[in-house]
């Protein structure tokens, strides 16, 4: 595929100093932590957008803090840029690395810390998996509420580079809403410490700054998060609608009407669909649209909000309104769900769209979607966290057809247009990774993105983290 | 995800079925997840995901394999896990018997390991050449030690550890015979007797006749079956996989000319899991193909197949049972609840360990070949067998049971032995 997307020049001194960097960077990690050879690092070419792709310089993977200490000090000296890597399942390209890189994967560093329900807080090493903290405290009652559909594999400190969401996100917020602190390397190998197992720290909230900087301020390897005692109960409930239209006006009347159940989960057809040939967790096939909307609380307090968010539904025509009967039908509800866009590598290839937009606009940017796409003669399947407005059309194409690859990626970069046209953003937790690095001037003017740039450059003044990253290739400050 | 082969490649039906299996995979990561060597070890080439990756390379660029590549496919148990949490449907099991064919073809281990593998590939599958090897292990043991200090010799160090005190003696229920059905016949199988189980646990068979023909089905130790080929096919000694395969074949189509057989009932996950794939491993050979889909359709593990026969429910036992489900019963065959509905039916109040989905490291002859990996698998396993406080231990595959027993002194059974004890049959010595 000819690529549209441009990955920075590489730095001729370091691919000329190879031999010498790999050399010293086996002194500074123990025996299993270097990747030097070509074999050895073609699988840490790319993440879970995988259509783009590029070799590393070298892999490591350290066991500690010192050691990614180590790491980042020396290529601070020695100029070289570095790429850091949780479980690369970024859907935005954010762990692709560059021909001059070394990446640093966090994947040794999984181990719990400390647990303190007293304070409810997980200290976690950076490459804890997500569900692995709330596997960690679900029998004490309580759990970790960022849940991104990649939860079973994606590491906390990646979710803390893109400030990850999830389904569960409406009501217990996103990630930066979930953190209580860091301890992170920076550019140079100074190792500092953010936040605490208090609810805010005093001074600047730099905590916030470094939720969602894409490993570009640098490197954490431990976090701080909140833990959530679990509800009393839960229940997601389907409701079936004829259009994506009807359900899409559904949600933003639900949420109009000040009701903020736990989760909004939108599918259309297509999506159903798959999901429903994977989980086979029951989902209508006969409508055109469908929400799992998921109430959590005491019985009483479940049994009230489902009322008034039926009486909702009823004036979109809901076709279908299915309660999950059991502990295993809920879970096969949200196994189907969450592996949605897995499961569309059953019928084709795809690229993953994150815009968000105000949910007045939700009907609106579905049925555009869906014009756009098949202008370009491709499929779409949509499947997304309706509650807050983030979209995830998935468009369909074969990765083969070099063609078909352009024409997705293309309907892609319009999609997004229009969500930043309809007064939201381009990506809602995906982030921008090189993906959607060129579309920031549709979001942004050149003064936001300079002062954005200031602050990175404030912590990293040579641009060596991540650095083909969230910025356009041009208007970058000279490093 | 984009693959680049020439049509010349994918003219090889071995490659154009590898091509496709990479085409459905997403690169979405969810595989790395339960794999229990990159829980373990945290690098992404020994993950799914980056073996699959590792494997795309070495096809595309027709490239024999080299000792990076071998090192990281080694190190896959074949466990499956992958398989049952891949959203995409990928079919690793296929692409990593494909690859493991490319290198046993391609690639030129050292002497120790040629020697290992070799004595491994013809000794295990024979429970002939298997007892007396067992037997000369047990003379040999005190030097386990010594040959693990030589690094040509550390294999066979590591099998004289492996290899049990004692022995039972030669089981009856392993001899070609017809075991008739007690009270009206219901039913006709045929028993794979199979290789290493009988020689180190006849009780398991003997068990299984004892249950099914008191329930009314008649039982067949067919003449001219044997070992599977799973533990040859999963070295990528293809060809002796594959005539084992066909031995079977014909020694089980023979017995259902006979007389009919409503199932091929097997003991061991792990052989069950092949078996119901030997349509697959001869679909190129004109001869077998057909005959090899009818044998993968009749075979059944025997809870799958106790399943069926509806057993009634009997009085709580006040015994609980920590059941652990081999990978070959819950990812390669997809055999979930059966085995702990039939326990519990037969009045066993049952528990389930953490991290149920990881392997114990046995992985037919991962344990000899990995002994690093494996031991920590083992430890892992264990520690959560032995958090379920349950006073036995029941799973469905000789591997399984050896492994595990090495590791604690909680007893483990097969769960048939469970089940005959509770319908009628003696008490398992191990308890």
């Amino acid at each position: 595929m000819p690529e549209t997307i441009g990955f920075l020049k590489p730095r001729q001194a370091v691919l000329d100093r190879r031999g010498e960097i790999i050399a010293d960077l086996a002194d500074l990690l123990p025996d299993g932590c270097l990747i030097s050879d070509e074999r050895g690092l073609k699988p840490f070419e790319t993440d879970a957008f995988l259509a783009y792709r590029r070799m590393p310089l070298a892999v490591v993977l350290p066991e500690s803090t010192e050691q990614v200490a180590a790491v980042l000090r020396y290529c601070s000296r020695y100029g070289i840029p570095v790429v850091p890597r949780g479980a690369g399942t970024s859907l935005s390209g954010g762990a692709i690395p560059q021909e001059d890189a070394i990446v640093v994967g966090l994947s040794k560093m999984s181990r719990i810390l400390d647990i303190d329900l007293f304070n409810r807080t997980a200290t976690v090493q950076a490459g804890v998996t997500n569900l692995n903290i709330s596997e960690a405290v679900s029998a004490d009652g309580f759990f970790y509420a960022p849940d991104p559909s990649s939860q079973l594999a994606c590491t906390i400190g990646g979710n803390i580079g893109m400030n990850s969401g999830g389904a569960h996100c409406l009501k217990y917020g996103v990630t930066t809403n979930n953190l209580l602190g860091v301890r992170m390397v920076l550019f140079d190998g100074t190792v500092i410490e953010l936040g605490g197992k208090a609810i805010d720290a005093p001074g600047y909230d730099l905590l916030g700054l470094v939720c969602g900087s894409e490993g570009q301020l640098g490197i954490v390897t431990e976090a701080i998060v909140r833990l959530i005692a679990k509800p009393e109960g839960a229940r997601p409930v389907l409701f079936g609608f004829a259009s994506s239209e009807a359900a899409g006006s559904c949600v933003a009347d639900i949420i109009g009407a000040g009701i903020i159940p736990v989760a909004i989960e939108f599918m259309d057809r297509p999506a159903i669909e798959i999901c429903e040939a994977f989980a086979h967790a029951g989902y209508p096939l006969d409508v055109e649209a469908l929400l799992i909307v998921e109430v959590e609380g005491s019985e009483v307090e479940m049994e009230a909000m489902l009322r008034s968010i039926i009486e909702i539904a009823r004036r979109h025509d809901v076709m279908t309104i299915r309660e999950s009967q059991s502990a295993m039908e809920a879970a096969l509800i949200w196994k189907g769900r969450k592996s949605a866009f897995g499961a569309t590598g059953r019928i084709a290839d795809y690229i993953c769209m994150d815009g968000t937009v105000p949910l007045s606009q939700l009907s609106h940017v579905l049925s555009r979607t869906g014009e756009i796409v098949a202008g370009y003669g491709l499929r779409v399947a949509n499947v997304f966290h309706a509650g807050d407005g983030n979209m995830h059309p998935l468009i369909l194409y074969d990765i083969n057809d070099p063609e078909d690859a352009a024409r997705a990626e293309a309907a892609g970069n319009d999609i997004l247009k229009l969500c930043v046209e309809a007064g939201g953003c381009l990506t809602g937790e995906h982030g921008v990774g090189i993906e959607k690095r060129e579309l920031m001037r549709h979001q942004y003017s050149q003064a936001d993105l300079d002062q954005q740039m200031a602050v990175r450059a404030a912590f990293d003044p040579q641009w060596l983290l991540n650095p083909s990253k969230v910025f356009p290739l041009e208007g970058r400050p000279a490093a | 995800m984009q693959t680049n082969f020439s049509p010349e490649q994918l003219a090889d039906p071995h490659v154009a079925e590898s091509e496709k299996i990479l085409r459905k995979c997403v690169h979405c990561g969810f595989c790395t997840a339960t794999c229990p060597t990159y829980v373990l070890l945290g690098d992404e080439l020994d993950s799914p995901r980056g073996r699959i990756y590792l494997i795309k390379d070495m096809l595309e660029n027709g490239r024999s394999a080299d000792k990076e590549t071998v090192t990281h496919i080694d190190r896959c148990l074949s466990c499956l896990s992958c398989v049952s949490t891949c959203p995409s449907g990928v079919d690793y099991m296929h692409l990593v018997d494909h690859a493991r064919i490319h290198i046993e073809k391609t690639f030129r281990r050292s002497f120790g390991e040629r020697l290992a593998r070799s004595v491994i590939a013809a000794t295990l599958p024979s429970p002939k050449r298997f007892r007396l090897a067992l037997r000369a292990a047990g003379l040999a043991r005190p030097l386990s030690g010594l040959l693990k200090r030589v690094p040509w010799l550390k294999t066979f160090g590591v099998m004289l550890d492996l290899a049990p005190a004692t022995l039972p003696s030669a089981s009856h229920a392993a001899r070609p015979a017809v075991h008739a059905a007690k009270g009206i016949r219901r039913g006709r199988v045929a028993l794979l007797t199979g290789c290493a189980q009988p020689v180190l646990r006849p009780e398991i068979n003997e068990a299984t006749i004892r249950l099914l023909t008191r329930h009314g089905i008649e039982v067949v130790v067919a003449e001219g079956e044997g070992c599977c080929g799973a533990l040859v096919h999963h070295m990528g000694r293809e060809e002796q996989a594959l005539d084992s395969a066909r031995r079977n074949v014909d020694a089980w189509l023979k017995t259902a000319e006979e007389d009919g057989l409503d199932a091929i009932v097997i003991t061991a996950s792990g052989c069950g899991t092949t078996i119901k794939d030997y349509g697959h491993m001869l679909r190129l050979d004109p001869a077998y193909a057909e005959k090899a889909a009818k044998v993968s359709s009749l075979a059944k593990d025997v809870t799958e197949y106790l399943a069926i026969l509806e057993l009634p429910e009997q009085e709580a036992r006040g015994l609980t049972v920590a059941y652990h489900s081999a990978c070959s019963m819950q990812h390669g065959q997809k055999i979930v609840s059966a085995p702990k509905q039939l326990l519990r039916r037969a009045g066993f109040a049952v528990r389930e360990p953490a991290e149920g989905h990881l392997c114990c490291g046995s992985a037919g002859t991962y344990n000899i070949l990995q002994p690093e990996i494996s031991a920590k698998l083992k430890v892992r396993k264990v520690k959560n067998l032995e958090a379920t406080k349950a006073s036995v231990i029941a799973t469905g595959n000789i591997g399984c049971i050896t492994q595990i027993a090495t590791g604690t002194g909680v007893p483990i059974v097969h769960t048939v032995e469970l089940l005959d004890w509770a319908y009628g049959g003696e008490k398992p010595a191990e308890l």
